[in-house]
């Protein structure tokens, strides 16, 4: 209970440390101090009345403290003294939160670097959380968190909302940071890793909190959508073995229906009132899939149109691909096949597993079996990831065995 | 992404330099090193003994069988790896270009396999 209490304050705490002091660093590292001193005290001797407050004091206390250090090491003592605030000052009311996620998904950091920051002083995570989830030591993870907002030190990024004129694209690199972090945690996982579906929760939150902030988003409300949507299958995605399944043979009774009608409503609702987008569109495919009862009532004429859409919106190799699947379920497996075409060699593809796996079943759709175990084991050879080998060899394997063992008549007698 | 730096080096080749000239190369390796660590892409990675030092070992029906050496009398040998984590394959392979001994030998990349994956 406390853990979600304080990682709710964190951003708040932060951004009210980094407004008085105007040094997001230190205040980044001073607020985590202080999540640290909480989580410990605060079940011993009971959560503060004034918790935010609670919170802030600390973190001004250690943040002094490390203004004072680094005084002392240039030599330059006054400086902390003229930093540290008046007894007693005014706690800003305001929630600077929005002020502290685009900070963190600055344009000057690369994506890695932008999760990290945004999981830590947002989504108030230790840098030991973090690393867990992206499988690297925690040394690492905390270099790229303090590299990062060195980073943005230097590249002149201050603690205020971006300028009007920046606005829209520096809200595309948040989006964008919330998706990757959804993907991350999107995956179909066996035991002990359980913990990415949690980032993948924590992306929902946060993209939800940042809804709640920017309520006329369009976009906004589409990736939520999109997320919700999306997650709400995680239930279905894997066997209790860990096989992957695909989407067309998951047990849809299974797939969380508070999650999808959430997603579903939220979807219908955004797209009757703001401008287009490609989170919106991708939402409105997901929300296709979601309302068929079987993946045989899939509506794929209107899949398509949609794909239609996000290609002439936001045109991309991912959109080409998945346009294809949905062309070859309306018009038969060789006009996807030749939808595929453009994406040969497309270095932009980071994922020519997934080109090679679609072509793979476009040929299996379209009785090609040789073709389609020789795709199947293409892209089994291609991927990183051990359940999606798993699985695109077990789909080679299966073709295989009917090519050596074609069915025969049943004998009668 | 995780990638997996594989340095191979000439045993005879390096044994052939001066002194000098390993120098150069160990710290051009560790200012790498140092750089990535604070980039925060550095994962892990150390460096190998002499490959001739190397024991091989098999396990055929039941029966262990540990042998000297290599499996193969090949030139260049595996002498270290590095780990890091990085946002694109091209930045592996970019880091691996600057890899000292990418000057002299040659770096295998190989992405390293993880547990997670989409279903479709």
């Amino acid at each position: 209970m406390n853990e979600r209490l304080l990682r709710e304050l964190a951003p708040q705490v932060l951004a009210a440390v980094a407004r008085r002091h105007g040094r997001f660093d230190l205040a980044e590292d001073a607020t985590q101090e202080a999540l640290i001193a909480a989580a410990q005290q605060w079940p011993a001797e009971g959560v503060p009345a004034n918790p935010r407050g609670w919170l802030i004091a600390v973190a001004t206390h250690r943040l002094i403290d490390a203004l004072r250090a680094e005084a002392s090491r240039n030599r330059r003592e006054e400086v902390a003294f003229t930093q540290e605030p008046p007894p007693g000052a005014d706690v800003p009311d305001e929630d600077d939160t929005l002020t502290v996620l685009f900070l963190c998904c600055h344009p000057a950091l690369s994506p890695p670097s932008q999760l990290a920051l945004t999981l830590r002083a947002v989504g108030g995570l230790t840098s030991a959380q973090i690393a867990a989830a992206f499988l690297v030591p925690e040394a690492t993870m905390a270099q790229r968190v303090s590299r990062a907002k060195a980073t943005i030190a230097d590249a002149g990024g201050r603690f205020a909302l971006p300028p009007d004129d920046q606005r829209a694209a520096r809200l595309g690199v948040v989006l964008h940071v919330l998706y990757l972090m959804f993907n991350e945690g999107y995956t179909a996982t066996s035991g002990e890793r359980l913990q990415r579906r949690e980032l993948a929760l924590e992306a929902i939150r946060l993209t939800r909190m940042t809804r709640e902030l920017l309520p006329g988003e369009g976009e906004v409300a589409g990736l939520l959508a999109l997320m919700l949507l999306t997650q709400a299958r995680s239930g279905a995605r894997e066997s209790p073995d860990g096989t992957l399944v695909p989407l067309a043979e998951q047990d849809r009774l299974s797939w969380d229906g508070a999650m999808l009608e959430e997603g579903a409503q939220l979807i219908q609702q955004t797209l009757s009132r703001a401008p287009l987008g490609p989170y919106q569109l991708q939402a409105a495919i997901a929300a296709v899939h979601a309302e068929a009862p079987t993946a045989a009532d899939t509506d794929w004429p209107q899949v398509l149109k949609l794909y239609d859409l996000l290609h002439a919106l936001a045109p991309s190799p991912v959109v080409t691909l998945n346009r294809a699947v949905a062309l070859a379920m309306v018009d038969g497996p060789r006009a996807g096949l030749a939808g595929l075409d453009t994406l040969s060699g497309d270095r932009r593809l980071a994922s020519q597993h997934r080109l090679a796996a679609v072509r793979a079943h476009l040929h299996e759709m379209a009785g090609d079996t040789q073709a389609a175990v020789a795709g199947y084991e293409d892209a089994a050879r291609r991927t990183t990831s051990i359940p999606e080998q798993r699985y695109l060899r077990a789909q080679a394997e299966r073709l295989r065995d009917d090519v050596e063992d074609p069915p025969t008549a049943p004998t009668t007698g | 992404m995780r990638y997996i730096l594989l340095i191979y080096q000439n045993t005879e080749a390096w044994k052939g330099l001066s002194q000098e000239d390993k120098d150069v190369l160990m710290h051009a390796a560790g200012d790498i090193v140092e750089e990535l660590s604070a980039t925060g892409e550095w994962v892990g990675g150390e460096g190998l003994a002499d490959a001739s030092q190397a024991r091989s070992t098999r396990v055929r029906d039941g029966v262990v069988t540990v042998t000297d050496g290599p499996f193969l009398e090949a030139k260049e040998a595996l002498a270290g790896y590095c780990i890091v984590d990085v946002a694109t394959p091209r930045r592996a392979e970019e880091i691996a270009a600057r890899w000292p001994d990418a000057q002299h030998w040659g770096m295998e990349i190989r992405a390293l396999m993880h547990g997670g994956g989409k279903e479709d």
